[in-house]
């Protein structure tokens, strides 16, 4: 072998490096009328039928377009259906399509398409996790759980711009459900050539007002005007790029060095820092979720112990987890149901105008008549997976209990997975840490998750009569007496208190000030074609 | 020499066989599964993704098909990104990482290596004293300390470059992870190299060849470099290996599509099948670096032979 010269050496070894830089040297970045979004974790799928998570469902819905959509200050609103009319016993929706809605390759859309995408959606061969919020379909339950063939659906083509969709019962947050992305259509020719890989760039075929243009997964998926959308004509923005950004420094630091326009997460703790320092761009909204604390009541010391529930939810200042742990970030919750939420005027108990020292003497005698004093504690465990928030959560509520009422905490974390799991088990639990998103702005997504068979419910709690109530107010015809109902069964899930109401959800946005018709709404939703970059 | 490429090869499956088995049986261990979720399924639906999956067969039975499968280069598909296969995912994340990490090898190896030299050649004199201070201090700064202390300059403040991101392909967007990712190992590569080069120019062959009257450039250009550079090629293997497949906190904090996040998403994720797949592709390249480093030992050193 010749020996190669060190300055050979070193030349090549700079070339090399050169070559590497150079490599994917291409075109500049993003020009022109583009929105950047900081789009929190990866999505693990743009098909509609299976995106579960809120970032991937943002996507999809700039993509997609249901039968009604949502207007910028969150109003259910005609989407690729133009009208709609309602039987009087509240049973059928008769639905219109637009004669002018297109999918992205040109095809019209038609009601078929419709019926395929919410039998697909039904089929338990899908495995949408969001199927069950099609049990007010006729058939619903057995098509969901396989027990019936998906065309059992109620759901019916007309003709190709009418579509007829049968209920078990009035539901009257349907229209509101039919923006969800379960409910979209799908392009059937699409989906039979591409099979599962129809949701990528290249094979999807769209209804919305965007089309996907580029995904590279951990990076970022890149949509484009979709020419075809009915409405086009209004959307203003060409481009929207969506950025996987896990990491919530990193987001807020791309943020603020201007490569991104809307920030969807920054770290809770520089919250006064962005209030003094972006004034203007932070945006916070009342937000359908609830973080709670719930009670394995199959298990002492919970099991049968109402008083020690309630002494223990009453020792909780909430006020002080506002400030000082989520820095303004929520609403100090008392109730079950997020305030904002329709259907019903969402309960709190007495206490909840009380000041705290009024609650705190209620707690001890509750805590003292459930049997436990100074000398023979309470001991409690709780439980919650790995995260900073979590834990300074769980500090605190440990140190308020210790303060006030001298329970023995300890604290448990696990990793994600681990602790869904133990969660699940009910066997190792005591107190756990949960948190609830509405799928739909109606109070039966926060109320159904109790129900004494919901596979949700981790508490392990269950009262027939609240049971009861769900099941006649999913019947009921009356709005009036369906409120009644369903905020009796938010009392009774009060005064059993199987879980400790902790916070109510905001959303949080950093939003640039050239981004403009951007509009807070209580679910969330910003879809792209209703905004404009002005002055950028 | 090629029947010692045959023998090592051969030698590594064996090797390759143990890791896919551990580590599949450990993340079967591992409570919870990939399509556990804060919304639970309904047990019908479960039951279809499981079967979907095979995830509802015996444990042996699932092993028999993945292996079944790997024979015919198949990694599967993957659980948490659906549609996608573990093979186009690693296709896809492996050339970033790849690019990012070759490119800061190279230039950790040309800067740390001329430092250590220069630090070598003033031992125990102020030039030297700094290099060795600063690369202290290259090693004792992790690279979650200095990657986001580089975007807040760089990109916050001065707007010079993108505090992250890989859309553009720019190679503005590479800098900073390069360079991020290069400090630690300039760090080691001229702390290891100021010694190696201290020991060989004390040694009888070095000493003859100033006694001959060469110029000292040319002593240890010529003479002392390709011995003093044996135990920095001890160490490239393996880092080699390790930063081409991705560094996950870079990876994390720039927003770069590698390898590195996808491994530590997917264990979080339990996506079986692609942690599975980045391990066996980490085994493969580990195997060869070190194969390739075994070769080079021997086109370095003629006391290294191989047979």
């Amino acid at each position: 072998m010749s020996p190669i010269s060190p300055r050979k050496c070193l030349s090549r070894g700079l070339a090399c490096l050169a070559l590497l830089l150079a490599g994917p040297l291409q075109a500049a970045g993003p020009a022109g009328n583009v929105l950047r979004i900081g789009n929190g974790a990866e999505p693990q799928t743009l098909d509609p039928h299976k995106t579960e998570t809120v970032d991937g469902s943002r996507i999809v819905r700039d993509l997609c377009e249901g039968l009604t959509t949502v207007s910028p200050t969150g109003q259910t609103v005609p989407g690729a259906a133009e009208r709609w009319e309602i039987s009087p016993d509240g049973l059928e929706y008769i639905f219109f399509l637009r004669p002018t809605a297109r999918w992205s390759n040109g095809d019209p859309v038609v009601a078929e398409d419709f019926v395929a995408g919410l039998r697909r959606a039904a089929d338990p061969k899908t495995g949408s996790s969001y199927a069950q919020m099609l049990e007010p379909l006729i058939n619903g339950p057995e098509v969901v759980t396989g027990k019936k063939p998906p065309d059992a659906l109620g759901v019916e083509a007309v003709d190709d711009h009418t579509l007829l969709l049968r209920l078990r019962g009035p539901t009257p947050y349907l229209l509101g459900m039919l923006s969800h992305t379960t409910t979209f259509p799908i392009h059937r020719p699409s989906l039979k050539k591409f099979g599962d890989q129809f949701a990528r760039p290249g094979n999807m075929v769209c209804n919305g007002a965007y089309l996907l243009d580029q995904w590279v997964v951990q990076s970022h998926v890149r949509i484009k005007r979709n020419r075809y959308y009915w409405n086009n004509a209004r959307t203003s923005i060409d481009t929207v790029v969506f950025y996987s950004t896990e990491d919530v420094n990193s987001e807020l630091k791309a943020y603020r060095a201007g490569d991104l326009d809307w920030a969807t997460g920054y770290p809770a703790v520089l919250t006064p820092w962005i209030r003094q320092n972006l004034k203007g761009e932070l945006k916070m909204a009342p937000y359908l979720g609830i973080s709670y604390f719930g009670y394995n009541v199959t298990r002492p010391p919970f099991r049968d112990n109402i008083k020690l529930r309630q002494a223990l939810s009453l020792a909780i200042d909430r006020d002080v987890i506002v400030d000082k742990v989520l820095y303004t970030l929520s609403i100090p919750a008392y109730g079950w149901i997020p305030p904002g939420t329709e259907g019903v005027t969402p309960q709190t108990p007495e206490w909840a105008k009380w000041p705290q020292a009024q609650r705190l003497a209620l707690a001890r005698k509750l805590y003292a008549e459930a049997g436990y004093s100074e000398d023979n504690p309470a001991e409690v465990e709780i439980r919650y997976n790995t995260s900073e928030n979590n834990k300074r959560m769980a500090v605190v509520v440990a140190a308020m209990w210790k303060q006030w009422l001298g329970v023995k905490s300890t604290l448990a974390n696990e990793e994600w997975k681990v602790f869904l799991n133990t969660r699940k088990l009910k066997k190792k639990t005591q107190v756990f840490r949960s948190a609830w998103i509405g799928d739909y702005n109606d109070a039966t997504t926060f109320l159904d998750i109790m129900h004494s068979t919901h596979g949700q419910n981790d508490t392990g709690w269950g009262n027939p009569r609240y049971d009861a109530l769900l099941a006649q107010a999913s019947a009921e015809t009356d709005a009036g007496r369906r409120r009644a109902m369903l905020e009796e069964a938010e009392r009774i899930l009060l005064s059993e208190l199987p879980y400790i109401p902790l916070t109510f959800y905001v959303s949080k946005n950093l939003v640039k000030p050239w981004v403009k018709q951007w509009q807070d709404n209580i679910l969330d939703y910003h879809y792209s074609k209703d905004m404009r970059i002005e002055g950028h | 020499m090629l029947r010692f490429a045959m023998r090592r090869l051969l030698a590594s499956i064996p090797t390759l066989l143990v890791l896919i088995t551990l580590a599949f049986f450990m993340m079967r261990l591992a409570p919870g599964g990939p399509f556990d979720k804060e919304r639970s399924l309904l047990p019908e639906i479960e039951a279809a993704i499981n079967s979907a999956y095979h995830l509802d067969e015996p444990l042996w039975q699932q092993y028999l098909r993945y292996m079944g499968g790997l024979l015919q280069g198949d990694l599967g598909p993957s659980f948490q990104y659906a549609g996608f296969s573990v093979s186009e995912l690693i296709a896809q994340g492996f050339p970033v990482s790849l690019a990012i990490g070759l490119s800061s090898m190279v230039l950790a190896l040309l800067v740390g290596g001329a430092a250590g030299i220069w630090a070598a050649m003033r031992q125990n004199r102020l030039g030297d004293w700094s290099v060795m201070t600063l690369s202290m201090a290259g090693i004792s700064l992790p690279s979650y300390v200095i990657a986001p202390l580089m975007i807040l300059l760089f990109a916050v403040t001065l707007h010079w470059l993108p505090a992250g991101g890989w859309e553009q392909g720019r190679y503005l967007d590479m800098l900073m992870p390069v360079l991020a990712l290069a400090l630690p190992q300039i760090a080691y590569i001229a702390r290891l190299m100021r010694g190696s080069m201290i020991e060989v120019l004390r040694s009888n062959f070095i000493r003859t060849a100033r006694a001959k009257g060469l110029p000292e450039r040319r002593v240890i250009l010529r003479h002392a470099l390709k011995p003093a550079m044996m135990p920095i090629l001890s160490f490239l293997g393996p880092t080699a290996a390790g930063v081409i497949t991705g560094s996950v906190v870079i990876e994390q904090i720039f927003g770069i599509p590698g390898l590195g996040r996808y491994f530590v998403q997917a264990a979080i994720n339990r996506d079986y099948t692609l942690v599975l797949g980045v391990v066996i592709f980490y085994g493969l390249l580990i195997v060869l670096f070190n194969f390739l480093v075994d070769l080079l030992y021997g086109a370095l050193d003629p006391r290294v032979r191989v047979e």
